[in-house]
């Protein structure tokens, strides 16, 4: 049997910094204060830290996407590092995930801390104009010139057209849509580090603004300011650490279609999102039907259909009713999803957010959240590039 | 009064790869980067042929005509002056399967139909030739 290298490490520590809309701490403030959590709830000192990685690095983009990066993170920390990244290529926001678990396969380090920091609510208290409007080159290039001078200012507008595709194709309606929003903002309510806490009824939701038809404001993640951390062990030296080993039972990654502006399909789903499921399933003998939870993209709403089916969680066609009600996503229903509120409601950490709230679950710190006895819990990650994981702990 | 013209547009700059994309509205056709060796339209355009790899690419005519694979209409005004609603697609060109292009629809928003036959319509902002599309009043393509 081929050994793949993600059965060699495991998530020994996760923890987050205040998030905040905005914070009064900067992004190398939180970066520290999550990284410092991690390694603490690990059991870990900063010394044992041989590797830093995040997604995407630093860069001038301006909107706090991209705040901080590995080296000065490391600097901050007092982390002398073997091994560093910073990824902003590839499979989804997960990249930097997957390279730090070659790395420790590969012997380059033991014990790897991941971060995502952004610091876009910060951003847009200077700037409330689309960013794709802002800066000062007057005209438009690369992938964004494909859309942008249609007056697709945002990235809803490109999501619209899957949520319209698919509404069409399989007969879903915004009812269906928006128990996504409600069942994120029922589970956020137990989340301490959640933004939006209120409750939420899917009157609520059909009543608020339309941006993009079909979808809603409350179809829309939320920018924050903040810092998730988690650590990536080899499982060798993850035996006498604080909380029981998270084993990362597979691995699933793929990009194209959207990634370079070219579009496959009939806008009714991710095709390459299929391609990682298929890789993720491939690796573990695991069936989506021993899924104890699941933490499911929702950079927009409609992402979170398109991944269930992407990862084979429900047929094609079928994540519409399979939400509706909220019954079966409940969490003491079939398939507790987005247990800590997703990006819609604890906000935008591109994944990241998603990733902590798995490992609340394993290691059963979710209060009035917890999803009962979990063991099992699929993550998925990315709009434009595709990564997925499954968490297992013995 | 719902035509869908909004005013304000960041246009696009004019890059080796891709400037006749935008430029080729001039004379009223629409062009879209097409394989010699093989036949394969491809947009975006590459340098390369995505399905056989020749670098024999190269713009040619198409019909313009093709239908609506999917839409919505935009309600948020991103920017002052932003003129909304408006509709956003995707069109499928008449040439192959899959050969999508962006565009807004030049129709009532409430006008706007998955499958539905449009003809492009070309908007001439300084140097680029943004390429529109109306329905098709011919009936369009199959």
């Amino acid at each position: 049997m081929t050994l793949h290298p993600e059965k060699l490490t495991c998530i020994t520590s996760a923890a987050q910094s205040e998030v905040g809309r905005p914070s009064s701490r900067t992004a190398l403030q939180l970066t520290a204060d999550a990284c410092l959590a991690a390694i603490a709830d690990a059991g870990l000192e900063v010394s044992d830290i041989d590797g830093i990685a995040c997604y995407p690095g630093k860069s001038a983009e301006g909107g706090g996407i991209a705040p901080v990066s590995p080296s000065e993170a490391a600097a901050v920390l007092g982390i002398d590092p073997n091994w560093t990244l910073a990824s902003a290529e590839g499979f989804s926001h997960m990249a930097p995930i997957f390279n730090a678990i070659t790395a420790i396969a590969c012997g380059l380090a033991r014990h790897v801390v991941v971060f995502r920091s952004v610091a876009q609510a910060t951003a847009r208290m200077a700037s409330r104009s689309s960013t794709l409007m802002s800066g000062s080159r007057n005209r438009v290039e690369g992938n964004n010139a494909w859309t942008v001078p249609f007056n697709a200012l945002s990235p809803i507008n490109t999501f619209a057209l899957y949520a319209q595709a698919y509404f069409e194709k399989y007969g879903a309606n915004e009812e269906q849509l928006g128990m996504i929003a409600v069942n994120n903002r029922r589970n956020a309510a137990h989340n301490e580090n959640a933004v939006y806490r209120k409750p939420l009824s899917l009157d609520d939701y059909l009543a608020s603004r339309v941006i993009s038809t079909p979808l809603r404001l409350l179809d829309c993640d939320s920018h924050i300011d903040g810092s998730t951390a988690i650590v990536v062990s080899h499982r060798d030296a993850a035996k006498d650490l604080k909380n029981p080993p998270l084993h990362i039972e597979s691995m699933g990654m793929a990009v194209g279609g959207l990634w370079v502006g070219r579009y496959e399909g009939d806008f009714t789903s991710m095709p390459a999102a299929h391609k990682a499921g298929e890789m993720l399933w491939s690796r573990t003998d695991l069936k989506p039907a021993d899924m104890d939870c699941a933490q499911i993209y929702d950079g927009f709403s409609i992402h979170v259909w398109m991944w269930m089916e992407a990862l084979g969680l429900v047929p094609r066609g079928e994540a519409c009713r399979f939400v509706e009600g909220g019954k079966r996503i409940a969490l003491d229903g079939e398939l507790p999803l987005n247990t800590g509120g997703g990006q819609l409601s604890a906000g935008r950490f591109h994944g990241y957010g998603h990733i902590h709230e798995a490992t609340v679950q394993l290691w059963h710190r979710g209060g009035g959240r917890q999803v009962e006895d979990a063991k099992t819990c699929i993550i998925s990650n990315g709009g434009y590039g595709y990564g997925a994981m499954i968490l297992r702990r013995d | 009064m719902s035509e869908t013209i909004p005013p304000a547009r960041k246009l696009p700059k004019l890059e080796p790869g891709s400037a006749f994309f935008w430029t080729s509205g001039a004379d009223g056709v629409l062009r879209i980067q097409r394989c010699s060796s093989c036949g394969t339209w491809q947009h975006p355009p590459f340098p390369r042929c995505s399905s056989c790899g020749s670098e024999a690419v190269a713009p040619a005519p198409v019909s313009g005509k093709g239908r609506i694979a999917s839409y919505t209409i935009n309600h948020e005004r991103w920017l002052p002056g932003l003129q909304v609603p408006f509709v956003f697609a995707v069109v499928e060109l008449a040439e192959q399967s899959e050969l999508y292009v962006f565009t807004n629809l030049l129709a009532p928003v409430e006008a706007a139909r998955l499958g539905m036959p449009v003809t492009v319509a070309f908007e001439q902002h300084e140097d680029v030739w943004l390429p529109m599309f109306r329905p098709d009043e011919t009936g369009g393509v199959a």
